[in-house]
């Protein structure tokens, strides 16, 4: 009761003594705060700032502006940079560096070329046309417009152009060269030669050749059989045709004969009238016939003209055709067209000479039944009445018909013996004249036979030289085709060896390439069969590791569950137990904590850990319980009153005397309530007060422990004050360690048996 | 509770100072009445007779925990 009072004042007083003291932090803060002058130096912070960052724009855009590096730079790395160049400075300049070089080197290649062209064109015309087109037709472009400046430059650059010329000339010199040595005219002809060269260098394959050469051979002989063919039928035709118009020559020759004899016969006879007129039948009839006889000589003349022709058109074509075999057939063929032609000139001319004979004749018998026709008509005109055949006259005329007619007759003769006079005279004119003609004619057949005798001993030179040719020709073949069959023989045993070396060769190389081959598709084959079997063994370990892994896993999930289960049974009386410390009141302690510790003892029976644990937890505290740690803190409150005020008492002094001056002393001394304990104790740190103080300052910050070990270090009746609490402190604090450790060690048991998802 | 003791010890001695004190003063009294014709010296030597007693035990009380009680070894 009387403490009671006394607690009462003594917080009064406390409460009094708090109050000064909270008091005073308000004042010193409000002190604090009252510091106006930071405005105006913000302010010129402030400013200043502004002032240097201004500053060092202007200058990096001065510097930018005179060093255009450094502004490509800034510009480069500092974003937005280039706007604000462009805006303070304008545009950056061109980079003029790179264009400098560039005309630098054309230049110097456009001179040369120029002075290579100049040099060109001042080489001969004819080397222009054989001359690379490309260093002329390039530098004659540009010839055209700089020329006077390449003059100049020319001159200037000799040298250079001499060299770099020769050696743009080097790699030309094959082509003009060929040109040089050799006039232009043979240009073409190497061109030509180039030209043949080309198609000729592509060899064409064996069977390619034989089939060809197979073909040609095929072909000529074809060609050849065609000509002989053609030849012959030709040939035929026109021997045919020849012969006919020979037949119908020598027909017309005979016919024409028999008409002039008939003619004669007529003129010149004087048979009686019977016969005359039989005569004059026959006559007339050799007449048609010879008409006829002419016709039929004509056309046959003209066919066979026409079929020679043809086949000499035939022969052309077959001398043109080039084929060598067909020559002596030709030559046949040739002669006897010839022969046919000569024949029928022959004919010709003989037919033509029995023509003019007949002509002669017939114009003889035509003058001589003009003088009859005249004779006719003379009578006629001296004897009116007798007309028109006189033959039939012969009885009827009378004596005046008779003498007229006699005298009329002798006019005639007086006449005709006057003409005859007069052609006398005219005899040697006449036979002049007509020697004349005779020569005339005679030169002309002369001319005409000479000409075609002519033709034909030219015709017979061409023969006689074809045939000669023909025969050279034949004997060469011969002789080459018995070269050629040397030579292939020779070639053919050649190829014989080359083609059983190269047989061999073959072979060889054949059989080794399947060598290798059968060993890499058995190498192959193996390397598959046992990758297979690889991959196989692979997949079987692999599946019966994995279900090795997944017993291993599903044993270890049993293990782990039946862990995480015994770790969860843990955890859980370990949170019992922590609850059950809860159930501290303020001022009495908590249940005891028997059962939750022995619940956990049967739960963990066979965990070690959490055995030992629980053994380690005090009697005390499982009897009694223990007490929170307000509770103690509240207590301790009581205990550091109590210790100071009996802070003097020891074993030495521990009269009443002391008790009241200790307890002035604790009236009397002013000290701070909590102290922060130092990291090391001193030996003057063991004064009681201090270590009240420290411990206050440990206990208000929750730190029991350091409370305990400074209250620990307390001595003499303070000490004896605080056994009680001290006691209870450490039971607490021991009981909370175990705990605490059971509950980290079931913390760390469940977290190890939780199986991360 | 150690920090009850000395409260304990306090409040006994306080309680054995009022008796004493109280007792003293009685037997004074009666004494002074009866034997010393009631001069005051009795009683107030009766009181601090009282209180002294009182004192020393409450002194002894509070030092009891550091009197060394020793015990004569029997000699053997």
């Amino acid at each position: 009761m009387l403490r009671v009072c006394w607690k009462g004042a003594h917080a009064a007083a406390r409460q009094c003594v708090c109050g000064k003291v909270k008091a005073h932090p308000l004042q010193h803060c409000r002190k604090y705060s009252t510091a106006g002058d930071s405005g105006s130096s913000a302010g010129k912070i402030v400013a200043a700032s502004l002032l240097s960052v201004g500053g060092g724009l202007g200058g990096a855009i001065l510097y930018a502006k005179w060093d255009p590096k450094f502004r490509a730079n800034v510009e480069k790395s500092v974003p937005y940079s280039d706007q604000l160049f462009e805006m303070a400075l304008g545009p950056p300049p061109p980079p003029l560096v790179l264009l400098q070089k560039k005309p630098g080197k054309i230049e110097p290649l456009q001179i040369f070329s120029l002075s290579e062209a100049s040099k060109e064109s001042k080489q001969p015309k004819d080397k222009a046309k054989k001359s690379d087109p490309a260093p002329v037709e390039a530098p004659a472009a540009v010839e055209e417009a700089p020329a006077p400046t390449a003059q100049t430059l020319e001159e200037a650059s000799v040298e250079a152009a001499h060299i770099i010329s020769a050696i743009g000339e080097v790699p030309s010199v094959p082509a003009p060269g060929t040109s040089d040595e050799s006039p232009p005219g043979h240009t073409a002809a190497g061109e030509e030669c180039k030209d043949h060269h080309e198609p000729e260098l592509k060899e064409r394959p064996a069977e390619e050749v034989t089939a060809r050469l197979a073909q040609q051979d095929k072909a000529e002989q074809d060609a050849l059989a065609a000509l002989t063919a053609g030849l012959e039928e030709s040939l035929g035709s026109t021997a045919k045709t020849t012969l006919q118009a020979i037949g119908a020559q020598e027909a017309a020759l005979t016919a024409i004969a028999a008409h002039t004899n008939k003619l004669k016969e007529a003129m010149d006879s004087e048979t009686p009238p019977d016969e005359k007129s039989s005569q004059w039948k026959a006559l007339n009839e050799a007449l048609s016939d010879r008409t006829r006889a002419m016709e039929e000589a004509e056309e046959a003349l003209l066919k066979a003209k026409g079929e020679l022709e043809n086949l000499r058109g035939v022969i052309n074509s077959a001398k043109q055709s080039k084929i060598n075999t067909a020559r002596p057939q030709i030559l046949a063929a040739e002669e006897n067209l010839h022969s046919m032609i000569v024949d029928l000139d022959k004919v010709v001319t003989k037919v033509q000479t029995a023509q003019t004979e007949a002509k002669i004749v017939s114009q003889y018998s035509e003058l001589v039944n003009e003088a009859k026709a005249q004779f006719q008509q003379e009578l006629a005109n001296i004897t009116p009445e007798t007309q028109a055949n006189w033959k039939g006259l012969s009885g009827k005329l009378s004596a005046d018909d008779l003498t007229s007619l006699i005298a009329h007759a002798h006019r005639r003769i007086d006449q005709l013996n006057r003409e005859l006079a007069e052609q006398r005279v005219r005899e040697q004119i006449h036979i002049e004249v007509a020697l004349e003609q005779q020569k005339l004619e005679d030169q002309k057949a002369l001319e005409r036979a000479v000409v075609s005798t002519l033709e034909h001993s030219r015709e017979d030179m061409r023969l006689e030289q074809e045939k000669k040719a023909q025969e050279v020709r034949e004997v060469m073949e011969a002789e080459m085709r018995t070269q050629l069959r040397r030579q292939a023989a020779a070639h053919t045993d050649h190829l014989r060896d080359v083609l059983k070396v190269q047989e061999q060769e073959l072979r060889e190389e054949a059989q080794e390439i399947l060598n290798s081959k059968m060993m890499e598709q058995e190498t192959h084959y193996r390397r598959l069969t046992q990758e297979q079997l690889d991959t196989f063994t692979l997949d079987m370990n692999a599946a019966y590791a994995r279900l090795k892994g997944i017993e291993e896993a599903i044993d270890s999930h049993v293990i782990a569950e039946e862990e995480a289960r015994k770790a969860h049974q843990l955890w859980l009386s370990v949170e019992a137990l922590n609850y059950t410390l809860r159930s501290a009141g303020a001022d009495f302690p908590t249940e005891p904590l028997e059962g939750a510790v022995g619940v956990i003892k049967e739960n963990c029976a066979e965990n070690e850990f959490a055995q030992a644990l629980a053994t380690a937890i005090p009697e005390e505290s499982l009897s009694r319980g223990i007490y929170s740690e307000a509770s103690l803190r509240a207590r301790f409150y009581d205990i550091r009153r109590l210790a100071r005020r009996v802070a003097l008492i020891d074993e030495t002094r521990n009269s009443l005397y002391q008790y009241f001056l200790s307890y002035l002393q604790s009236v009397l001394l002013f000290e701070r309530e909590q102290v922060a304990p130092p990291a090391k104790l001193a030996p003057e740190d063991l004064d009681t007060f201090k270590l009240l103080a420290y411990a206050n300052y440990s206990i208000e910050r929750g730190d029991l422990e350091l409370a305990a070990k400074f209250v620990n270090q307390l001595r003499g009746e303070s000490q004896r004050v605080a056994q009680d609490w001290l006691k209870e402190a450490r039971l607490t604090l021991e009981t909370k360690q175990v705990i605490s450790l059971l509950s980290a060690y079931a913390n760390a048991v469940g977290l190890g048996t939780t199986q991360a998802p | 509770m150690s920090e009850k003791e000395l409260g304990q010890k306090w409040d006994r001695c306080l309680a054995d100072c009022a008796v004493k004190f109280g007792t003293g003063l009685g037997l004074g009294i009666v004494f002074s009445v009866v034997f010393f014709k009631r001069r005051t010296w009795p009683i107030v030597f009766g009181t601090g007779l009282g209180l002294g007693m009182a004192y020393s035990n409450c002194q002894n009380d509070l030092r009891s925990r550091y009197v060394l009680h020793s015990k004569v070894a029997k000699e053997q």
